[in-house]
């Protein structure tokens, strides 16, 4: 780690550069960490009850609850409503945390946005949707999918419970100065290449761990010609490489995704923002610890085949042999994996039943994802064999996709229709597969036992899980006839 | 928090890379308000089968595991998501110190939020205690803090070095949190927010 690189007050900066020096409350020193301010804190019932007890048992107050936000999102249920309205809660655990919650977001004054709230969804669906992130910022959460707030160009990652009390009660953070890491991505997407076929093939490429210790920058035209919800896709899995965080430059995409959401800056003030988010951009000539190049282009549609996100290959390709891996960890690892997923090295995947089919989860239940699979979806049924779970990752989205009658085509085609919610990406809540099924998901992590003790996870693009849910089998959208 | 000088315990081996904290302990335990019961659920899908029962060979579950305060681990450990419910759950366990070739950034922040060193070794060095806990039924391992080594107390011309950040050393050490730092820092805190006006208010 280089701290003094940035010594020179006319040094070109990276927008990682900018946003550490713009939230120095106490400069990084040989003897401490940093202490960073946090802009905006995100809180949601699975990770926060502890933090909450931490400050009850210090009698410390939450220094700034005009800076967080709450949600419940993980272990809440996304089966319909009753008629009457209610939300369905059975899970009498899951019911405390949510009781929790509320309690804890009454007693700090922290605006909260409960189950059967309007503005409810996952946490990282709804900062974004709701204007709540914005460039230069620097954004937490107890939950590693933060980074998803970087497709702003802030400075968003996870952290633990212990943590989390730090900002409830300091609004700061101890943080040692990360490296920094480029991702410059030329070329463009393909047509039926996504954006969860880019991050996939990112990390396929630098491993799970090779972008720890630093943040990652995306760059390159690929990058600039994705819209922002695009971007938060694949500054969502930048912790499936391991890395701090994962960001994007703030651009005209972005301001225009922001104008008029409900907490955006108004009027003179959202001139000013803006003037001040167009000097985010990494200067040029900046420097980075570390640069890879990808070119978009020689991309095909991902899916994983193990037990990592990391362990990845092109929709049509082949299960890889471990034989093959010089190193015996590696090779053990893979085996490992195999065995869980019951698959045989060379094999390849297309044509290979599954059970269910997840879309959802804070990497892929936007808008552009629902549309993306009911554009595959409209006028075919599921495979019989085949239960697809269709969860939008909030109230808004379900809103918006249900105005343009997307739930209309899930329906007919089989699938069930969801209250939004993390679901079956965390399978706390109920949504799980069973023991031994093989799932195509469009969420983050194919661990085992993930999706369910057991279960079997195929991580994928939307347009990939719903062509696979109409053939019953894993398929390649570009191909279905 | 309990501070940590030294540390001298046998070792348990777990030979795996890329360890997540969805095996640590996976989500379903995580439905709870406090930090009691993860004991038992800590590595719970790789610990028992399907009845329940501990699968005997599973190393957390071999007899001399009981009491050891020193887990020995792959590459990566503690990768995926960031729940801190992993690192109590490895606190509950008994387990004081991990030494690994590299952490998870997150989890290592946790871990030294809760007192648990990680300690992370040169891959020649890691292989070496690795083949000593392959070889050996029980190894006693000795960490001591203050001058950043592993010994074997049995053979004291094996000694492998670690590093560690000033700061996580000596709050370590003395055994104080964080959170005492950032409360001490309250003038500077609020002469940043005085400097620099929020862009945002999420109660107004």
């Amino acid at each position: 780690m280089n701290v003094t690189q940035t010594a020179s007050p006319n040094a070109p900066r990276t927008l990682f550069d900018k946003i550490w020096r713009q939230h120095m409350v106490r400069p990084q020193s040989a003897d401490a960490p940093a202490v960073l301010f946090v802009d905006l804190h995100l809180v949601h019932e699975v990770t926060s009850p502890q933090a909450f007890a931490e400050l009850r048992a210090r009698g410390l107050a939450l220094r700034r609850p005009d800076l967080t936000i709450a949600t419940m999102d993980h272990s809440t249920p996304t089966t319909p409503r009753a008629s009457n309205g209610r939300v369905p809660l059975n899970d009498v655990l899951a019911a405390a945390q949510l009781t929790q919650l509320e309690a804890n977001c009454r007693e700090h004054g922290v605006p909260l946005f409960p189950l059967g709230d309007e503005r409810q969804g996952i946490v990282h669906v709804i900062g974004p949707e709701l204007g709540l992130t914005q460039p230069g910022m620097t954004v937490v959460c107890g939950d590693s999918h933060t980074s998803t707030h970087g497709a702003f160009g802030a400075l968003a990652f996870g952290i633990g419970t212990t943590e989390v009390a730090h900002v409830l009660a300091t609004q700061c953070l101890l943080q040692t100065r990360p490296s920094t890491m480029q991702i410059q991505v030329e070329g463009r997407l393909r047509d039926g290449v996504s954006p969860k076929d880019l991050i996939l093939g990112i990390i396929a490429r630098i491993g799970i761990a090779g972008g720890a210790g630093h943040v990652i920058e995306y760059t390159g035209p690929a990058i600039r010609a994705l819209d922002m919800e695009a971007r938060m896709t694949v500054c969502n899995m930048s912790i499936e490489a391991g890395a701090r965080a994962g960001c994007i430059a703030p651009d005209d995409v972005t301001f225009e995704y922001l104008a008029g959401r409900p907490f955006a800056p108004r009027a003179m003030e959202w001139d000013a923002a803006v003037a001040r988010w167009r000097e985010l951009p990494s200067d040029a000539e900046s420097r980075y610890d570390r640069s890879v190049t990808i070119d978009a282009t020689d991309l095909a549609p991902m899916i994983s085949y193990g037990t990592n996100p990391g362990m990845a290959i092109p929709v049509d390709g082949h299960v890889p042999d471990p034989h093959v891996s010089a190193d015996a960890q590696q090779r053990a690892a893979l085996e490992r994996a195999l065995r869980y997923m019951a698959l045989e090295p060379g094999q390849r995947l297309l044509g290979m039943p599954v059970d269910v089919v997840f879309l959802g989860s804070c990497t892929n239940a936007r808008l552009s994802d629902l549309r993306a699979a009911a554009a595959v979806l409209r006028g075919r049924r599921l495979a019989p064999n085949v239960r697809m779970l269709v969860v939008p990752g909030s109230q808004r989205v379900k809103r918006e996709a249900e105005a343009e009658g997307l739930h209309s085509v899930f329906l007919s085609a089989g699938a069930e229709w969801r209250e939004s919610g993390c679901s079956m990406c965390i399978a706390m809540n109920g949504d799980q597969l069973a023991p031994g099924q093989y799932a195509v998901s469009t969420s983050n992590r194919n661990f085992e036992g993930r999706q369910g003790k057991g279960g079997r996870t195929f991580l994928a693009s939307p347009l990939t899980a719903a062509a696979t849910a109409v053939r019953g089998a894993i398929a390649d959208a570009r191909t279905l006839s | 928090m309990r501070p940590f000088t030294s540390l001298e315990s046998h070792a348990v081996l777990l030979p795996a890379d890329n360890v997540d904290t969805d095996q640590i302990i996976p989500a379903r335990f995580l439905k709870i308000t406090d930090r009691n019961g993860l004991a038992e659920h800590a590595f719970a899908d790789w610990r028992y089968d399907a009845s329940g029962r501990p699968h005997a060979d599973f190393p957390l579950n071999a007899p001399g595991a009981r009491d050891a305060e020193i887990l020995v681990t792959g590459r990566n450990f503690g990768c995926g998501s960031s729940r801190e419910h992993a690192a109590w759950a490895l606190d509950a366990l008994g387990m004081r110190a991990i030494i690994s070739t590299s952490f998870a950034d997150i989890f290592r922040a946790n871990a030294l939020s809760n007192g648990m060193l990680p300690v992370a070794l040169s891959e020649a060095d890691h292989g070496s205690i690795v083949q000593e806990l392959s070889r050996h039924a029980t190894v006693t391992l000795r960490i001591d803090l203050a001058s950043q080594t592993v010994t074997l107390p049995h053979d004291t011309s094996r000694r492998y070095a670690f590093s560690i950040d000033a700061f996580a050393k000596r709050c370590l050490l003395q055994g104080v949190d964080h959170l005492g730092y950032l409360l001490d820092a309250a003038a500077e805190i609020a002469a940043y927010e005085a400097t620099h006006p929020a862009s945002l208010c999420t109660t107004c």
